[in-house]
C-alpha cells in the first residue's frame, strides 16, 4: 500500500518533470483501482456496475487537467483519491441517488476481486464524434491509430505545435461536454 | 474510445503545462479590477475631504478591515483550489478582518463621542453602502470565479462564496475611500451585510462555475 503510493507519488514527479513514459505508467497504475473504487459505488448504489468505465475515464481526464493543483511536495494519493472521490459522487448524482461515497472506498483493491479488463465505455467516444473535426481528427490519430504526435501531424498536414494545441484543447472540451451532459 | 486509449492520448499531451491557479487568478484580478475602478471613480469617486480623513484611525482602520478580508480570502481560495484541501488550518484566516473590526468598535467605546452608539451605527450612507459594495464586487467576483476554475475544488459551492468575499474585500476598499461613515460600528454593521449578500452569490455562483 504504502509502498504503491510512494512509486505513484515518485511517477507523477517525474511525470511532471516532462517524461511522458512516467505519465503512462502511473495512469495505467492507478486504473485498476479506480474502476475497483467505482464499481464498488456503482454497486451501493444500486446502480449496474457497467457503467464504471465511463466514471473511470471520467476521473483520468480530469487527473489529467488537473494535475497543476498537485503540490509535487505532496504525496500523490491523497490529491488523486480526492478527485476519483468528487467525479464518482458527481457520476452517481447524475444518475440521481443520493450517494455516500467513502474514503476506504479507494484505499485498496481488494485481494478477491477479479481485475477486469479495460470494459466498453460509451460517455468519451459519444462526445468525441460531437468535437470540432480538427480536434477530433487528432484524438483519433493519436488514441486510435496510435500515432505519435509527429505522424499525426505530418498525416493531417499540420504542424507539430498545432497539433499539440488541438489534442489539449480537444480533451479540455471532451471533459467539458462529460460535465455539461 | 477504450481506457487504454484514452491513457495513450493522456501521456501524449503530458507536455502540455497549465498555469498554476495563482497565476490565473492574478491575471483575472487584473482584468477584472479595470471595470470596478471605473464604475467607482464615474458614480462615486474618492470623499473631498480625504486628506483630513486620513488623520481619523477609524478611516484608516478601514481599509485595514477590508484587505485583510481580501488577502484572507484570496489565500483560502487558493488553499481551496487544490481538491483534497478543506477549509481545517486556514479557516481561522478569515477570523483577522473580524479581529480587527472588533478591536475597532471597542476602541472606538473607550473614546468620548458626540454622537449616540445607534447614529455612529446607522451612518448616513448605509443604503449606498449596501448597493455600491455589491456592485462594485461584480466584476470583481466574475474575475475571480474565471481565474479560480483552473482549480480543482472540493467544494465549489464553498470555493465560490469565499471569492464571493474576496471581491466584496476588494469592492469595500475602494467604497471606504468614498464613504464618510467611519464608525467600526458602522463597518460592522453594513459592510458586514454587504459581504454576506456578495458571499451568497459566490457560493451559488460558484457551485454551478466551480466544478470541474
Amino acid at each position: 500500500m504504502r509502498e504503491r503510493e510512494d512509486e505513484w507519488t515518485g511517477l507523477m514527479r517525474s511525470a511532471i518533470s516532462g517524461d511522458s513514459t512516467a505519465y503512462h505508467r502511473l495512469l495505467k497504475a492507478v486504473t485498476p483501482v479506480l474502476r475497483a473504487a467505482a464499481r464498488r459505488g456503482l454497486a451501493r448504489a444500486g446502480q449496474p456496475v457497467d457503467q464504471s468505465e465511463d466514471i473511470v475515464q471520467d476521473i483520468l481526464l480530469a487527473v489529467h487537467l488537473k494535475r497543476h493543483t498537485w503540490d509535487v511536495s505532496a504525496p500523490f494519493a491523497p490529491w488523486l483519491f480526492a478527485i476519483a472521490r468528487n467525479k464518482l459522487i458527481d457520476a452517481l448524482r447524475r444518475r440521481g441517488r443520493r450517494v455516500f461515497v467513502n474514503i476506504e472506498d479507494f484505499a485498496e483493491v481488494l485481494p478477491g476481486e477479479a481485475p477486469v479488463e479495460t470494459a466498453s465505455a460509451g460517455e468519451v467516444a459519444a462526445q468525441l464524434a460531437s468535437l470540432p473535426a480538427r480536434q477530433r481528427d487528432v484524438l483519433q490519430s493519436i488514441a486510435v491509430e496510435s500515432a505519435s504526435i509527429k505522424d499525426t501531424a505530418a498525416k493531417l498536414a499540420m504542424s507539430e505545435g498545432a497539433v499539440r494545441v488541438a489534442l489539449h484543447r480537444g480533451l479540455a472540451s471532451l471533459t467539458a461536454k462529460l460535465r455539461e451532459q | 474510445m477504450d481506457t487504454d486509449q484514452l491513457i495513450k492520448t493522456l501521456a501524449a499531451d503530458n507536455a502540455h503545462r497549465a498555469r498554476p491557479v495563482g497565476f490565473a487568478l492574478m491575471l483575472a484580478l487584473l482584468a477584472a479590477a479595470p471595470v470596478s475602478l471605473l464604475m467607482f471613480f464615474t458614480e462615486l469617486g474618492i470623499r473631498p475631504d480625504v486628506m483630513t480623513a486620513m488623520r481619523n484611525p477609524f478611516f484608516d482602520l478601514k481599509f485595514a478591515v477590508t484587505l485583510a478580508l481580501a488577502a484572507a480570502a484570496i489565500a483560502v481560495s487558493l488553499h481551496l483550489s487544490r481538491p483534497e484541501a478543506s477549509l481545517r488550518g486556514f479557516g481561522w484566516l478569515l477570523l483577522i478582518p473580524a479581529g480587527l473590526l472588533t478591536a475597532g468598535i471597542g476602541g472606538e467605546m473607550m473614546m468620548p463621542q458626540r454622537l449616540p452608539m445607534m447614529t455612529r451605527l446607522m451612518g448616513n450612507n448605509s443604503r449606498m453602502c449596501m448597493t455600491a459594495i455589491p456592485l462594485l464586487s461584480l466584476p470583481i467576483l466574475a474575475g475571480a470565479l474565471i481565474g479560480l476554475r483552473h482549480g480543482a475544488p472540493a467544494r465549489p459551492a464553498v470555493a465560490g462564496a469565499i471569492a464571493g468575499m474576496l471581491s466584496a474585500g476588494l469592492a469595500a476598499t475602494l467604497y471606504a475611500s468614498h464613504c464618510t461613515d467611519d464608525s467600526p460600528l458602522f463597518v460592522a454593521t453594513w459592510y458586514t451585510l454587504s459581504t454576506a449578500l456578495v458571499t451568497a452569490i459566490g457560493a451559488l455562483a460558484g457551485s454551478k462555475l466551480l466544478r470541474f
